[in-house]
């Protein structure tokens, strides 16, 4: 088994793993297989599109759990320039969770904010698995009202299972400071777009996720409580995750239908993992688009529009309310 | 007739009498010291126990009752109804589970809004039904707690809100996530308003509740020993394999680590809460002006 494929797409790595096969044999001999291995080539790609047409919501939590998917720092690099990350919430701690700055986007200063998992066993203990902790969030409230003085529009990347679940956590009010930011962003006089990339794990996604723009990556996922935690509660089994992913609609398409969010960006053939590359210059490109429109918008328009929009989520049924008019004269 | 029979006979006698006119459920015991209590009693007291003080669950209609004043009272939104928007099901449907929680409670859904006063001045109050679905916000939740905020912005009023929450109802999945926002932005406008919400933590406020408008108050108030916290303590328990401290999580932890702003015995809570309302609000007693 192939660890760079997940399991539904052991078919596509035993192809891949053919081919690589078939170029070994051909190294310094004077076969010339070029025609078959094209051939191969060209199945990868008719085999990939077909799994990848019917993907269940389970299969998209994996594709948005992959460990080779591009992280925040990845789509940071890849589409700001002059990027300086700025660090600690002034308070307590600088919480590698989350990672924010000031950066360029073509040109433009903006405000960065993401969280970041780690690649490596390092490097994940010591972003802590992408899970921030209150000081992660005050740190990014302090940029968000750094960004809101200076006028800076703030681009935020969303990439984690959740808010850390300790006990240090709780003891500095992990509640209080996801509700922070809950109520400044609601608020923030400046342009605000949220990307979900990978994983949109409840309220520490959210705590992020406010914005004037929300979109979705074809393969990212996001939720109330993570498919494992509905299961266990509600499937009395976390093994039966893949059902709870299918009841709670976790996938980027399910909740643009249900008109949660505002776009969903498609991603390469296979999943962001495959090309990041042109991964992240669409990301690019839809971020440059929708900010030109945003900072053409007064504020009063944009934070009315922001407002609106969230008072609009939900959905529930209200019995017509009858009123006795008394006729006038 | 020997002493036996007279014994035997007498205990017979009571086990009958008490048969008749003593139901099912006049007494109770207390989980937190055993004392055996009078159920009329209990009603009295607001389910807090006369003998040690614990709190007992309340519902929100009770609570409403005994806390705002019995005249003027509105109730706000009383007719919205969650719907189910995923087509939700897990070993039941969703559906099934509504309900049946609107049969058992007589409630609609897990928050009730009232505008009323107390103690003379003029508020809205808001009160969780734990025992509907675990007091869990989606979107009926949300849109109840944002109609009694545009009240309290339409007659630039007072908020307090007897959270008891378990926190985002799952069923509703993202539907209910939003609500956090939505109602976190709601109290955003009573702050740029300047009207006072003042967030009571009852036992338990948890996860998407307590990480949205329960924890914006102005003041944030606490009865005895609430369980208050973002993550329960059996997740936490389990990622960090690690026993909890001594008390974690409760109200009286939460107020040594600077949460909370003070912890108030529900029976005292009227006159404390009017006494601080009154001095946010500026409010001068009618009848004293």
């Amino acid at each position: 088994m192939n660890l760079n494929y997940l399991d539904f797409e052991q078919p596509i790595a035993d192809l891949q793993q053919k081919i690589e096969e078939l170029r070994f044999a051909t190294q310094g001999s004077e076969v010339n297989l070029t025609a078959e291995i094209a051939a191969l080539e060209g199945k990868i790609v008719q085999l990939t599109e077909q799994i990848f047409a019917n993907l269940t919501p389970w299969q998209v939590a994996q594709l948005a759990r992959h460990p080779q998917r591009p992280y925040a720092l990845d789509y940071i690099n890849g589409i700001f320039t002059e990027w300086e990350e700025l660090h600690g919430d002034r308070h307590y701690a600088d919480d590698p969770a989350i990672v924010s700055g000031v950066a360029r986007l073509e040109g433009r200063a903006c405000v960065v904010i993401g969280q970041q998992k780690g690649r490596d066993a390092k490097e994940r203990v010591l972003r802590n698995f992408g899970m921030p902790r209150p000081e992660g969030y005050r740190k990014a409230l302090r940029l968000m009202k750094m960004a809101e003085k200076f006028q800076l529009p703030v681009m935020t990347f969303i990439d984690t299972p959740g808010a850390y679940p300790g006990i240090g956590a709780e003891e500095r009010n992990q509640s209080e400071a996801i509700a922070r930011n809950l109520f400044e962003l609601s608020r923030l006089r400046t342009p605000v777009i949220a990307t979900v990339t990978g994983e949109g794990g409840s309220g520490g996604a959210l705590a992020i996720g406010v914005a004037d723009v929300v979109m979705m990556l074809q393969y990212s996922i996001y939720s109330v409580i993570s498919p494992e935690g509905c299961a266990s509660i509600l499937f009395k089994s976390a093994s039966r995750a893949p059902e709870a992913a299918a009841a709670m609609r976790v996938g980027a398409q399910d909740i643009y239908n249900l008109k949660l969010i505002h776009e969903v960006i498609p991603e390469p053939l296979g999943g962001a993992h495959r090309d990041p590359a042109a991964m992240i210059a669409s990301v690019k490109a839809r971020l440059v688009e929708h900010l030109e429109r945003l900072v053409q918008r007064p504020m009063t328009v944009l934070l009315h529009d922001r407002y609106q929009r969230l008072m609009n989520f939900g959905a529930y049924e209200e019995p017509q309310v009858v009123t006795h008019l008394k006729a006038v004269g | 007739m020997s002493w036996l029979d007279k014994i035997s006979g007498s205990r017979l006698l009571t086990e009958g009498v008490r048969r008749k006119s003593v139901p099912e459920g006049l007494w109770t015991k207390c989980e937190s010291c055993q004392s055996v209590l009078y159920r009329a009693e209990l009603e009295r007291t607001l389910e807090v126990c006369p003998k040690c003080g614990a709190h007992r669950p309340i519902g929100a209609r009770a609570r409403l009752h005994h806390f705002l004043d019995p005249e003027p009272r509105i109730e706000i939104a009383a007719g919205i109804k969650s719907v189910d928007p995923l087509g939700f099901k897990d070993s039941r449907k969703y559906t099934e589970r509504l309900s049946e929680a609107i049969e058992d409670s007589q409630e609609n859904d897990a928050l009730i809004v009232m505008r009323g006063q107390l103690m003379g001045l003029p508020l809205v109050t808001a009160a969780f039904e734990f025992s509907f679905m675990g007091g869990s916000m989606g979107s009926v939740v949300g849109e109840k707690f944002v109609r009694g905020v545009n009240t309290c912005l339409d007659h630039g009023i007072p908020l307090v809100c007897f959270a008891a929450s378990g926190g985002a109802r799952m069923q509703e999945s993202l539907f209910s996530l939003m609500q956090m926002a939505k109602t976190s932005a709601a109290l955003a406008k009573m702050h740029e308003r300047g009207l006072p919400f003042i967030s009571v933590l009852t036992h338990p406020t948890m996860g998407g509740v307590s990480a949205s408008f329960a924890m914006l108050g102005d003041l944030h108030v606490a009865e005895p020993n609430a369980l208050i916290g973002f993550a329960g303590p059996r997740v936490i328990e389990q990622t960090v394999r690690e026993k909890l401290p001594e008390g974690f999580q409760r109200a009286e932890f939460l107020k040594d680590k600077g949460a909370i702003d003070l912890i108030v015995d529900r029976r005292d809570m009227r006159e404390r809460l009017y006494k601080l309302l009154s001095m946010l609000t500026h409010f001068k007693p009618p009848l004293a002006a």
